[in-house]
């Protein structure tokens, strides 16, 4: 406990000094500028700003109902995942072959760890004492390469499933998606080829006898699309599908002869 | 009348020092919009946590009639969403709160960054804002899968997924979020708990000390 004057008198028994400090605000013409106190100068604009701002939140909550989709429902194919929009940009990253599959660690860890690593550490990554950004071209070169990836990835991963969703005729946003959707309902009694069998990297999003999963149904694929377009499809990628999954062309061919064999 | 009640507060608990220095901090003139416009760029802290409060506010609401569990949440919203007076806009608020909370740390953190705001003596500061945003994330990810409808079943879904292939501790990370093999009943229970208790007393913990530090250190000069 701090040392107490000996001439200090208290409120009865407490520590409350009986000395009282007058409640008024103290002149600011000694400070630079046009500084101006908190209370209740400041706080005044401030809260005009905020309710600009709240006036603003409270249109667009009226106008815009939150969505509410179906109940959950884990068994439900034709449903397009995707990550609320401001994780989009971590999740398009992973799309990308260079930092998935076998380099998962990169799109993972390596890429968003040593940004975000970077940005905790700002403070002893750029110890200069200057503060313009121009004055720092380092920092404010590489904060200004972030954004331009962050916005980047997140419109690519927005417009991809925009893309998606129209191709598939459903919204995965909200609403219940139409029949179009699924086009071939998945049968049970179907029994896939040993050519597809042969596939895990496959079977992990259509199902061990194309049912579907992540991905769509391909029971009766063949009759929507031939060969060629199958087969480029297992290369480039779709939408969700990850391009480049088989690197065996003569494999690729022999699978996409045998999915549009299906109709 | 209000005086004398103050005055008898003030005899036993000595606050006036205390409301001074809430009330005194002095707003300097670079900051202020009402003299620099350009200035407007301080406001985003500000505005985050006004629309951090909503939250909390709308939150602890929604909060009435929500149910965690996986046959009632998504009933609960519904009712809420569809039957409860004003209940739309109560979930409208914390939905798309949700959305702007992140868009104003994101502005506030160029603001900070682009002025260089962060350096010697403000560093733990802009670690403990660092933090927040990461709590805030997090609250965002967890308060998604609550309304139990596809969209965010499968966002978390995939959100697990990728947790998942995190190297070492990424299988670890998603046993403890889902509570068992599948995205299911204890994940919602999971998630409820997190948002709505564990994150957000880290939360305000992680604010109380960003505004402590701010208050002492004073907003950074002019550049």
């Amino acid at each position: 406990m701090a040392k107490q004057d000996k001439d200090a008198t208290f409120v009865g028994d407490s520590r409350v000094s009986a000395k009282r400090i007058p409640n008024i605000s103290p002149s600011y013409s000694d400070f630079p500028g046009k500084t101006e106190p908190f209370w209740p100068n400041f706080l005044l604009k401030e809260w005009m700003v905020a309710a600009v701002c709240l006036v603003g939140f409270l249109i667009l909550t009226v106008s815009h109902p939150s969505p509410l989709t179906d109940k959950a429902n884990p068994n439900d194919t034709s449903f397009l995942p995707l990550p609320d929009w401001y994780f989009l940009f971590l999740y398009q990253l992973l799309k990308y072959p260079w930092a998935a599959g076998d380099w998962v660690v990169i799109g993972i860890i390596g890429i968003p760890g040593i940004a975000f690593g970077a940005l905790m550490l700002a403070p002893w990554l750029d110890t200069g004492k200057e503060r313009r950004p121009s004055k720092r071209p380092v920092a404010t070169g590489l904060m200004l390469t972030a954004l331009v990836a962050i916005f980047y990835l997140t419109w690519t991963a927005n417009d991809q499933a925009n893309h998606l969703k129209h191709k598939s005729g459903g919204e995965g946003g909200g609403g219940t998606p139409p029949a179009a959707a699924a086009p071939a309902p998945a049968d049970s009694s179907f029994k896939a080829d040993a050519v597809w069998k042969a596939q895990a990297s496959c079977m992990g999003c259509h199902g061990g006898n194309m049912e579907g999963g992540m991905g769509p149904n391909l029971q009766k694929i063949g009759s929507e699309l031939d060969a060629t377009q199958i087969a480029d499809i297992i290369k480039n990628g779709k939408g969700q599908m990850p391009p480049g999954l088989i690197k065996d062309d003569a494999e690729i061919q022999k699978l996409a002869e045998y999915l549009a064999s299906l109709k | 009348m209000m005086q004398k009640m103050y005055d008898w507060v003030d005899e036993r608990l000595n606050i006036t020092p205390m409301w001074r220095d809430l009330a005194d901090h002095e707003v300097p003139e670079h900051v202020n919009p009402a003299h620099h416009f350009s200035a407007f760029v301080y406001c985003f802290g500000g505005l985050t946590f006004f629309i951090t409060v909503i939250q909390i506010l709308s939150g602890m609401f929604l909060t009435m009639y929500y149910v965690p569990d996986i046959i009632n949440a998504y009933e609960s919203v519904k009712y809420l969403q569809n039957e409860v007076a004003f209940g739309s806009i109560v979930r409208a608020m914390h939905h798309w709160g949700a959305s702007l909370v992140i868009v104003m740390m994101f502005l506030h953190t160029l603001r900070v960054f682009f002025t260089g705001a962060y350096k010697k003596p403000r560093e733990l500061n802009w670690v403990v804002g660092v933090l927040i945003f990461f709590v805030m994330l997090g609250l965002g990810f967890t308060g998604y899968l609550l309304p139990w409808d596809n969209t965010a079943y499968f966002a978390t879904k995939v959100g697990l997924q990728i947790a998942d292939s995190v190297p070492f501790i990424g299988p670890y990370a998603k046993m403890l979020l889902t509570g068992g093999e599948i995205v299911g009943a204890q994940t919602l229970t999971r998630f409820f708990a997190i948002h709505v208790f564990f994150l957000p007393a880290g939360l305000f913990a992680l604010l109380a000390a960003h505004f402590v530090m701010i208050r002492s250190q004073g907003i950074s000069g002019p550049l």
